[in-house]
């Protein structure tokens, strides 16, 4: 479940709901209808359901529930620990590494890739190297993080802004690169510098772009500050999940796991309300275009 | 608030219109050269239409002659001193989206005035004057996205001759819209073009709406730039006159020959 909802994170922008024929401006647009609504809790219901049924029957089908604690038990132990100060420690301590972290990536990431994408010299300096980085899984730079940093709240943070930090890069970089010339030779012959060009053409247009990237950032950032505090953290909500396992607290592990979701969730939805407000001005989607039922 | 600020009409620009000039230039881009060769004086003042069949290398001398290009040999002058770069006084109009999508109608329209350091009232003021003139007085806070081609064309209209530049260098402004449209904005232009004293040059591949336009149309491709004076320039009724026809005819002659 937890993967599915980072997975959702980081390709939500790719299939953001239809907008219908252009909703007017101002108009709060893009409302579920209660039929939309409906089928989307009761997918979430159901597969509350089938977890419920397939570990309280303890299902042994190849695949083994018996060791898995039921969703009746999950959201017992889920309103123990909502009552502990501790469980809202943790989930304070991973938010604040992952907007730390996902905040670094966005500001050098959307730098990076501009200046890359603008200028042949920073093309050839930091090109090759960022090619070489890239492939380099964030969370196998923990034992690098260690040793670099003189505690591990940084070495976490670390490597939550690497990880975001490419997918951004490369997004940016991209989109810059597509912006049509004209927009720049029309801010040029107003008279514009280099700034203005910068400021009213390149970061707005790229602006889309740059989103996906900053979407699919915070999925990946999600995963990379969950593993290295399971590897080497000291709270957070990866290390508690991970040390409930420890203590063969499985509903512990599984109230970790449904915290992490429900968190990327918010936060995949408040880069995507953030990015929608900024891009207004996108052509809105035609019916055609988006709308596609089975 | 509309129509308030649409009775203070623009000011009429005292400046007069840049000459340009293009001394046996060689046009395109690095080791694409488009044209050679290419000698052209354009007067103070003029609308100076400019014909050729599509590839042949108008827009890249409208883009030489906006600074967006350089020469890649001979020069290319502005009032004589060597164009070396883009410049507020030659504003470029584009044939489509060359407005900001991310910016309002007044948004666009502004921006030259808020480059220039104009305060925000005045801007405003300006801005809503020219989207008067233009016909668009209360689309100011649309996003160009909500307008027609035609509408859009007039905001870029209105942003080009908003800062007053001494030239308007026009790419095919009109290429894009229907028939009707296309009369519609011709007037316009005219009218509005009136209370300037801009050089215009203007692109296109409508030899009519070059006729229509010109006080002189340059015919490009094909050898050496020639320049045909239009015998009454911006008479609608000048179309049927017989030495319109047959400079018709001549232009035509030498667009199927190149």
């Amino acid at each position: 479940m937890t993967v599915q909802t980072l997975d959702a994170a980081g390709g939500s922008r790719t299939n953001r709901p239809e907008s219908g024929p252009a909703p007017a401006p101002g108009a709060a647009g893009r409302r579920l209808g209660w039929r939309r609504r409906l089928l989307r809790t009761g997918s979430v219901l159901a597969a509350l359901g089938l977890w419920q049924l397939l570990t309280g029957l303890q299902v042994r089908l190849w695949l083994d529930f018996s060791q898995l604690p039921t969703t009746l038990q999950v959201a017992d132990s889920l309103r123990q620990q909502v009552g502990t100060a501790l469980y809202w420690e943790d989930l304070g301590d991973s938010l604040r590494r992952i907007l730390l972290g996902f905040l670094l990536a966005a500001v050098l990431g959307t730098a990076t890739g501009v200046l890359v994408a603008r200028s042949r010299t920073a093309e050839d300096l930091l090109g090759p190297v960022l090619e070489l980085l890239r492939p380099i899984p964030a969370i196998a730079l923990v034992p690098v993080a260690i040793l670099l940093f003189p505690g591990t709240e940084q070495g976490i943070v670390f490597i939550t802004a690497t990880a975001a930090y490419f997918p951004v890069v490369v997004s940016t970089r991209h989109a810059v690169r597509a912006l049509s010339p004209v927009w720049e030779e029309a801010v040029l012959t107003l008279g514009g510098g280099r700034l203005r060009v910068l400021a009213q053409v390149v970061l707005p247009g790229a602006l889309p772009g740059i989103l996906g990237g900053l979407s699919v950032g915070m999925g990946v950032a999600w995963i990379c500050v969950i593993s290295a505090e399971m590897l080497s953290g000291q709270y957070g909500i990866g290390y508690r999940t991970w040390q409930d396992y420890t203590v063969v607290d499985y509903p512990g592990v599984l109230v970790g796991m449904v915290s992490i979701g429900l968190l990327g969730r918010i936060t995949a939805g408040a880069v995507e309300l953030v990015g929608r407000r900024l891009t207004r001005w996108l052509p809105p989607r035609t019916e055609r275009s988006t709308a596609w039922t089975p | 608030m509309d129509t308030l600020t649409a009775a203070s009409a623009p000011v009429t620009d005292p400046r007069p219109g840049l000459a340009l000039g293009l001394r046996r230039a060689e046009l395109g881009r690095p080791g694409a050269p488009v044209l050679r060769g290419v000698d052209l004086d354009v007067r103070p003042g003029e609308l100076l239409t400019v014909v050729g069949r599509s590839g042949c290398g108008k827009s890249t001398l409208l883009r030489t002659l906006a600074g967006l290009l350089p020469t890649l040999s001979g020069e290319a002058t502005a009032d004589g001193a060597a164009i070396t770069g883009p410049d507020a006084d030659r504003a470029l109009v584009f044939q489509e989206d060359g407005l900001l999508p991310w910016r309002s109608v007044r948004g666009n329209v502004e921006l030259p005035l808020a480059i220039r350091g104009l305060g925000r009232a005045e801007r405003r003021d300006q801005a809503a004057g020219w989207l008067a003139r233009v016909g668009l007085p209360d689309r100011a806070r649309d996003l160009p996205q909500r307008l027609s081609g035609g509408q859009r064309q007039r905001v870029q209209l209105a942003r080009a001759l908003v800062g007053s530049p001494r030239a308007v260098l026009m790419d095919e402004p009109f290429g894009a819209l229907d028939a009707r449209t296309r009369g519609e904005m011709q007037l316009l232009l005219v009218d509005v073009l009136g209370e300037t004293r801009a050089t215009v040059v203007f692109v296109t591949h409508d030899v009519d709406e070059a006729l229509l336009l010109g006080d002189r149309v340059a015919l490009l491709g094909g050898g050496p730039v020639r320049t045909l004076d239009v015998p009454s320039p911006r008479d609608p009724d000048a179309a049927a006159l017989p030495e319109t026809l047959s400079l018709r005819e001549q232009i035509l002659a030498s667009l199927r020959q190149s």
